[in-house]
């Protein structure tokens, strides 16, 4: 049974730590190749602590040390934390409307003088934390819905002061753990509605309101006609269907134009709006199918200026063509043509460099990590374990989901990093910490840890 | 719980997979399906820079480089390094005022961004070459000198022998589909430039350079590997004899006209000149366009290579081929006599050929003393020859010969826009008169070479060299060899022997006599030199031009020495009036003592030159076209018209009222004017073009400064 181990390295899942080694050293290879110019003295700048790759070297040495002090400490520290972190993470969140710092329009930074901190990035680990120790209080039974909507309360809060903050895209992260939630009961019912929304919205940018209502009216008729025996049977099954026709509808005439013309920020709009390749027209308070208004020409810069960062991203990733075009060879890249290249776009440089084989590469990485991680997670004892295992997952793969995708044209441009590879001190730490504690938890899963 | 929902993983890992899936097929079709990313990546990351290789050299016959290759440099400037620059210090060199210079750097920017390098004072001068050498580093890096390779004329001559580069148009381009020309390139228009285009521009090499954001070219694709190296262009080695060109070209100033030189034994051109003439360098550098329309536009036409696209009646010059035709042909022997009373009346008294000098002649005194009579005797037996049973079959016979001594047609010099001059045939005769309507008579002018016939000074050289040689020549030409050879073959055409009749030597002797006499006692004294036989003819050209008679040409053609022919020269000196032994023999004279001595330097001689040089025959229609001209160009020009009142009168009597923007803009448009130059300035230079060349290089030095 349980025994404590002697060294730090014993115990330990080392697939995933290779994993999470190689993937970094891909990442800071990936930036190197975005800033290093022929004739650059690499020693001299790697010591510098002047390019992002010297940086990023510094940050992963960094992380190592932490990843060190993670595994040496006692896994009872995470079960034992979680509610003081989390109220911890809240407060960060909440200090950042007094001393944050504006970074690209979204006051959700605080400067720490090395480095700058993102607390909504770095409260991702304290709600999964906190979100594992409700789940496997020995009281919480998450078949009722009161614990279900607590579960849920924990994890959506700090959307709430994204939001405000004008942060939108790590917002949605959040949303990540409605897999956990799902995998410790959640009924899923709520993950089909709030797929079959995403698909109503995409579907709502791309068509203009009163025919959509009216063809999913004719939809819902034919449906009804073709279920008629049954409808006979069971009358419910009609007010189902009326009544998600009439959800729809309010939806696509009220939810969505409330949404862009309220809740997004116009720039958000414009991005989403961009990557379907329209015009936003929720722009000063219009609906969808009347005409533009007049001073659409200069925001449409703005929404051009998205565009061409999207294409020029799908240049670089395309031009890679099948092998790509070698190690610092790629021409986009070192012509500085992708905006934001070192951070949400490093997938492009490897893309580049590397072709399709690379990139199939990486993403059999990632995936091999993923179900790596859903391995150890159903080998825990502990639910505590479990659903922080879950977690780490669910927010790894919305990350590399969310960010290929919007490299590659699938989801706007949301800012999202591409987890252990984007340049950034705060995404890297943040990453480490989350793997770390799973591997460190792991290493005890004979504990039953509450 | 946990165990009740274990499934789920399965549900969760299969979320994963398919999105993964999604995402790996989605960049299969962006980077292996679909191509049109990489033209996209290849359009804006990398730039495919052409290297133009240095244009041959051309060489006289003498190996001095005639056209070569010079650097200029351009001063270029890069906008975003421009702090900390001294730019008062660099003002000052350039000549200019920092208003200016911000003006300059603004409008760069606009053009071309402010990162890439642009070019700030194009083909910099010697003196400001100089003084920016010696202080460059103060400048850095926001300046540096970029060096560029431009045709270069060290003798000032031949302009319209070598021609001139220019950017190629879609025509050219066009008529030139796969021979790597792209828009912006320059191609030989005129002279050997043209001829020789593809021995000359060399092979252009590439070069794939990385590119930025910034659209700068960062560094070599793949260190060169896909790169083609230029290769220089091949030299022409040519038979034109630099110091005869330019002496050719100092005595034909201030006059309309040409003077082609053959060496008769190779056919080489020795001298090959039109007047007027131009700079040559005038069409090279950054002023190219505006020196161009103003060449182009002279009424004298310097852009018209005279010597081979102008054509005119041979006048009497024609009187030899019609002796050695007549000789040849039987119908008169050298001691046939045929005496003038003062006109020929061979056709009847309605209008005679009148003769100069009364008397009775033998061939060569009638070829001395250019009588009309005789040669009109001698055609009218050719074409009533009783061997030829029509007037049709006798003319035919005649231009047979005319024909083979290189008339007629165009004979194939390596000198663009030949012409082929014209022999009436019977053929016109008949749809002019008729069939069978017309004889001698209606021609009798022919004979003596007016009317219907005319020639290319080149074709009247060639035919010296012709009667030089007592019966062949080869076919003129500038460029002698190739440098590496001949891959096109251009030049064997220019190496055969043309023997075109079997006309015994005797019947030249006879006709050189007449020659000789010409110079030594004739019409053509003015072309005597001591010590040298010179055998030669004179013309004097009647000529119209709109129908209207002008004033004659004056024409001389010969070859020298009489026993072994080392030149043959043809001289046209347009409209100068008077007789061919008035200005075309002294300096056809010159000309022959130049060559054959080597150099001048009999103080009379020289002054002679001189002389010669600074006689103005232009005829008066060029400067009252020039004058037309003028006015034409103040017609458009507001300041012009503002200042001779014009504008204010016409406002008057259309009776606009003086707002104040209409003031404002002419106020502008009247600085301006007054800012830059006077409005009469281009038509000055215009004028200039085709002056000595004293006031050339003052115009252009003007021109340069600007």
């Amino acid at each position: 049974m349980y025994q404590r181990k002697e060294t730090i390295l014993q115990g330990k899942d080392w697939r995933l730590i290779w994993m999470f080694g190689l993937i970094s050293i891909i990442g800071l290879i990936s930036i190197f190749s975005v800033e290093y110019r022929s004739n650059d003295d690499i020693i001299h700048s790697l010591f510098a602590f002047q390019k992002n790759y010297s940086k990023q070297f510094f940050y992963l040495i960094a992380c190592v040390v932490v990843a060190m002090f993670i595994l040496l400490t006692d896994s009872k520290l995470f079960t034992a934390t979680p509610n003081l972190l989390y109220v911890f993470g809240i407060g960060l969140m909440l200090a950042t409307f007094f001393i944050g710092k504006t970074v690209n329009g979204s006051k959700s930074w605080i400067p720490l003088g090395f480095m700058n901190l993102q607390p909504v990035e770095t409260c991702k680990i304290f709600t999964a934390l906190a979100l594992a120790k409700y789940l496997s209080r020995p009281d919480t039974h998450f078949d009722k819905s009161r614990s279900q909507l607590i579960a849920a309360g924990i994890c959506f809060l700090p959307i709430v002061f994204s939001l405000l903050q004008n942060e939108t895209g790590l917002a949605l992260v959040y949303f990540a753990f409605l897999l956990p939630m799902y995998r410790e009961g959640f009924p899923p019912i709520y993950l089909i509605l709030g797929f079959s929304m995403g698909v109503l919205l995409v579907v709502t940018l791309l068509f203009p309101a009163k025919p959509l209502i009216i063809a999913l009216g004719v939809i819902a008729l034919l449906l009804i006609n073709s279920l008629k025996i049954k409808i006979k049977r069971n009358r419910s099954l009609l007010f189902f269907i009326v009544g998600f026709w009439a959800f729809s509808a309010l939806f696509i005439g009220a939810v969505v134009p409330f949404l862009f013309k309220h809740v997004f920020q116009s720039y958000q709009a414009d991005r989403i709006f961009s990557m379907i390749g329209r015009d936003n027209p929720y722009i000063d308070g219009k609906t969808v199918g009347i005409d533009m208004p007049a001073n659409s020409a200069a925001k449409k810069s703005k929404a051009d200026n998205e565009n061409y960062n999207v294409k020029q991203s799908k240049i670089a990733i395309g031009s890679g063509g099948f092998f790509g075009k070698g190690f610092l060879k790629g021409t986009q890249t070192q012509g500085d043509f992708v905006p934001e290249q070192h951070t949400d776009f490093i997938f492009t440089s490897l893309a580049e460099n590397f072709g399709f084989v690379g990139c199939a590469l990486l993403m059999f990485l990632y995936l091999s990590m993923l179900l790596r991680i859903l391995f150890i997670a159903e080998r825990q004892r502990s639910t505590f374990s479990r659903v922080y295992a879950y977690s780490v997952a669910a927010i790894v793969f919305f990350h590399v989901a969310v960010n290929i995708c919007m490299t590659i044209g699938l989801a706007p441009v949301i800012g999202i990093t591409l987890p252990l590879m984007s340049y950034g001190g705060s995404s890297l730490l943040t990453f480490t910490i989350l793997i770390f504690i799973l591997i460190r938890l792991d290493a005890d899963r004979q504990m039953v840890l509450r | 719980m946990s165990v009740f929902n274990q499934s789920r993983k399965n549900v969760i890992s299969l979320i994963f997979i398919s999105l993964f899936v999604i995402i790996i097929i989605r960049l299969f079709t962006l980077q292996v399906i679909t191509s049109k990313y990489k033209t996209l990546a290849e359009d804006q990351g990398t730039f495919r820079k052409v290297i133009y290789p240095d244009r041959g050299i051309i060489f006289d016959r003498k190996g001095n480089a005639i056209l070569q290759n010079t650097n200029i440099s351009d001063l270029m400037v890069t906008p975003n390094k421009l702090k900390g620059i001294d730019t008062a210090a660099i003002c000052t060199i350039l000549g200019i005022d920092t208003s200016q210079f911000k003006k300059r750097i603004i409008e760069l920017i606009i053009k071309n961004g402010r990162s890439r390098p642009s070019i700030f004072e194009p083909l910099l001068s010697e003196e400001k070459m100089a003084m920016l050498n010696e202080s460059m580093f103060k400048f850095a890096p926001a300046f540096y000198l970029q060096e560029r390779s431009v045709r270069a004329y060290p003798y000032d001559a031949a302009a319209n022998v070598l021609g001139y580069n220019a950017e190629v148009d879609t025509n050219f381009l066009k008529r030139h589909p796969n021979e790597g020309y792209v828009a912006g390139d320059y191609a030989g228009m005129t002279g050997l430039e043209r001829s020789y285009e593809k021995v000359l521009m060399g092979e252009r090499g590439i070069e794939y350079w990385k590119r930025d954001n910034k659209n700068r070219l960062t560094e070599r694709l793949e260190n060169g590997i896909y790169d083609t190296i230029a290769k220089a262009g091949k030299d022409l080695y040519t038979s034109i004899d630099i110091e005869l060109q330019q002496l050719g070209e100092h005595l034909m100033e201030n006059k309309l006209g040409s003077i082609v030189a053959v060496d008769p034994r190779t056919g080489g051109i020795l001298a090959m000149v039109s007047a007027p003439t131009y700079q040559p360098k005038y069409l090279t550098g950054s002023e190219r366009r505006k020196h161009f329309s103003e060449l182009f536009l002279s009424p004298a036409l310097p852009l018209l290579n005279r010597t081979v696209s102008a054509s005119y009646s041979p006048g009497s010059t024609f009187k030899t081929l019609q002796a050695l035709i007549g000789l040849h042909e039987g119908v008169i022997s050298t001691d046939t006599h045929f005496s003038c009373s003062g006109a020929f009346y061979g056709c009847g008294t309605g209008k005679p050929m009148r003769c100069l000098d009364v008397g009775t002649f033998d061939l060569r005194g009638a070829i001395t003393i250019s009588d009309n009579t005789y040669f009109a005797n001698v055609m009218q037996r050719v074409i009533n020859n009783p061997k030829f049973p029509t007037v049709d079959s006798a003319l035919t016979n005649w231009d047979r010969y005319m024909y083979a001594f290189g008339l007629g047609h165009k004979l194939g010099v390596d000198v663009p826009s030949e012409k082929s001059g014209n022999i009436p045939t019977p053929k016109y005769y008949n749809s002019v008169y008729g069939k069978g309507r017309w004889n001698f008579c209606n021609f009798r002018s022919v004979s003596i070479g007016q009317g219907e016939v005319t020639v290319t000074p080149l074709q009247v050289a060639n035919e010296m060299a012709y009667i030089a040689n007592k019966g062949w020549y080869i076919l003129p030409h500038v460029v002698d060899s190739i440098e590496g050879g001949d891959r096109y073959d251009q030049l064997t055409q220019y190496q055969k022997k043309i023997r075109p009749t079997n006309i015994p030597d005797s019947i030249f002797e006879a006709v050189h006599d007449g020659m000789q006499g010409v110079v030594d006692k004739g019409t053509g004294a003015g072309a005597q030199v001591k010590d040298i036989v010179i055998c030669g003819k004179t013309g004097t050209v009647e000529n119209y031009y709109k129908g209207v008679k002008q004033q004659n040409h004056s024409f001389f053609c010969g070859f020298a020495p009489r026993d072994n022919p080392k030149i043959a020269i043809m001289c046209v000196v347009e409209n100068s009036g008077r007789f061919g032994g008035t200005y075309a023999a002294p300096i056809v004279g010159l000309m022959i003592e130049k060559y054959l001595k080597d150099s001048i330097t009999d103080k009379g001689r020289l002054a002679r030159i001189e002389q010669l040089s600074k006689l103005n025959l232009m005829p008066p229609r060029i400067f009252s076209e020039l004058r037309k001209q003028d006015s034409l160009r103040h017609a458009n020009d507001p300041a012009y018209l503002m200042a001779k009142g014009y504008i204010k009168l016409m406002k008057d009597t259309l009776g606009i009222e003086d707002d104040e923007v209409g003031n404002d803009d002419l106020d502008k448009i009247r600085k301006e004017k007054q800012n830059n130059r006077k409005p009469s300035r281009d038509s000055i230079a215009a004028a200039e073009a085709m002056l000595p060349k004293e006031k050339k290089t003052n115009a252009l030095r003007d021109t340069t400064r600007h």
